[in-house]
């Protein structure tokens, strides 16, 4: 049984929709990666998911139960933990203050402050200095090691590779593999396309709001995924 | 000496003003709600403590401890199922919903309590004062409300800076939708920060009414003291608020000495001044925007 299913979801700003009637599973334990352009919906997506936006209870399933709408903190109660786009760090707050805070919940599991420290030295280093004194790419370490320090079971990660340089990127990726081995279940949302490639077991292309295409990556031909991404075919 | 008793009167005076200041402070920076019943609330809990020596007997600074949980009890229920409803739609709403319950408050308790003015009688401690030699002497309960206001203060500054409930009002404050993301119950957290504001405005009403006398519609003289408090020392300082109460008491009383009517009015002048010299206050922290 998949960890994560999701039934014909849509999405509405008001009177505009974001999304439409997408579907999705991703089982326990696998890293499905979704990509699209700007604008696609892959951000709203994960919104829903992690309770940012009301959607109807049946259309997210998460371990067997519909928890569609929920309020997030519900939500992290069960394991769906959101690393959000644009890292959001708290700026009153010191970096281990803003490690704490994902821990508010207490959710019991493995990650603790020395866990995220041991994977993140930089982060052990400057726990004391105000989280958005660090660089952009330790920042985004920040925002992972927040959303781990609450435990998850499926990890939502929106955009972490955005204005990052690459080497910066190659390690966050690395330290996403090591979440992945831990037994995480990954959902990351990325535009970097050859990037998710390499790591995600299978990927979902979003184009309009819409499920444009749904393969693992080997079977990806660049053609494919093209036509998927900009609707050229 | 007449000056430095003048000093020492509106420093404890500030003490005072803190009390009234610190609650509207605080849920302003945890969910920038501006409370303009802040003032009527504490003049309620004052005439709760009224029919509570009434009806029991008892002292007013024993009714306190019953007021004090009650009122706390009250702004966690207001929040709860009032003011959540308003947040995230602008300054506006809360705006309007808050003046309105000034106005159902003060209503409520002329109906209740008639337009008498009243007073706490604590039976003696309010008269009694301590020598300090050279003619100079301080009230005790100006001493109390000033140690009571300090200790306060500093209970709350560790309440927010090392507790988990202290960091999640910060992440709120910073960000509540992200907060929300990593588990924050916001309207929980709201319902606390209400509830603490309440519970210390309580405290306030009723050192208010055992120094001086007061009626249904003291609150919103309350209510500009505290709001110049705290825009004197600067939004979202805590130490900040208690200078802005000294600094608000000290030119209360040095007007009152200059001539009787002139004290109000001095405050406010002081206050205009800063707003026009430094209008974020003088204590405001210096906040990166990321």
């Amino acid at each position: 049984m998949s960890l994560l299913a999701v039934h014909a979801l849509s999405a509405f700003y008001g009177d505009f929709q974001a999304l439409f009637d997408v579907s999705l599973e991703v089982a326990e334990g696998e890293t499905v990666a979704v990509i699209g352009a700007n604008g696609a919906g892959k951000t709203t997506f994960l919104r829903a998911l992690a309770g940012a936006l009301a959607v109807p209870r049946a259309t997210v399933v998460f371990d067997g139960q519909p928890v569609g709408g929920q309020a997030a903190h519900r939500l992290v109660d069960l394991g769906i933990v959101m690393v959000p786009e644009g890292r959001r760090i708290f700026p009153s707050l010191s970096v281990q203050e803003n490690l704490l805070v994902g821990a508010y919940r207490r959710r019991p599991g493995p990650w603790s402050l020395d866990r995220i420290y041991l994977m993140f030295p930089v982060l052990a280093e400057r726990r004391g200095q105000p989280g958005t004194n660090l660089s952009g790419g330790e920042q985004q370490m920040l925002a992972i090691g927040r959303g781990l320090m609450a435990n998850p079971r499926l990890l939502l990660v929106d955009e972490i590779s955005l204005g990052l340089a690459p080497i910066v990127v190659q390690s966050l990726y690395q330290a996403l593999a090591g979440v992945r081995d831990e037994g995480t279940t990954v959902l990351v949302v990325e535009q970097d396309v050859s990037r998710v490639l390499t790591m995600a077991q299978r990927v979902y292309c979003f184009r309009k709001g819409a499920v444009a295409l749904h393969d693992v990556p080997a079977r990806l031909t660049h053609e494919r995924l093209a036509a998927a991404y900009f609707g050229t075919a | 000496m007449i000056w430095l008793d003048t000093l020492v009167q509106g420093i404890l005076l500030g003490g005072l003003y803190a009390l009234f200041a610190t609650g509207l402070s605080l849920i302003f920076g945890v969910m920038r709600l501006v409370n303009l019943a802040h003032g009527d609330f504490s003049i309620l809990a004052a005439f709760l403590a009224v029919a509570l020596v009434q009806a029991l007997g008892v002292n007013p600074l024993v009714a306190l401890l019953l007021v004090v949980p009650v009122m706390g009890a009250l702004g966690y229920g207001l929040q709860r199922v009032v003011l959540n409803r308003l947040l995230g739609r602008g300054i506006l709403p809360a705006v309007l919903v808050t003046f309105g319950l000034s106005i159902v408050i003060q209503n409520g308790l002329l109906e209740t309590f008639s337009a008498d003015s009243r007073r706490l009688n604590p039976g003696g401690i309010e008269t009694a004062s301590l020598a300090l030699g050279g003619g100079l002497a301080v009230g005790w309960f100006s001493l109390l409300t000033f140690v009571t206001a300090l200790v306060l203060l500093a209970g709350l500054q560790l309440l927010i800076g090392r507790t988990a409930l202290g960091r999640a009002f910060r992440a709120a404050s910073d960000d509540g939708a992200t907060a929300a993301l990593m588990g924050i119950d916001n309207g929980r957290l709201y319902a606390l920060a209400m509830a603490l504001s309440l519970a210390i405005v309580a405290i306030a009403g009723i050192a208010l009414g055992i120094r001086t006398t007061f009626t249904f519609a003291s609150g919103p003289d309350r209510l500009l003291f505290a709001f110049e408090a705290v825009i004197i020392g600067g939004l979202g300082s805590l130490w900040g608020t208690l200078v802005g109460g000294v600094i608000l008491g000290v030119a209360q009383t040095t007007g009152a000495r200059l001539s009787p009517g002139w004290g109000v009015l001095t405050g406010h002048l002081v206050f205009l001044a800063v707003l026009l010299l430094r209008p974020s206050g003088l204590f405001a922290p210096s906040r990166r925007v990321d």
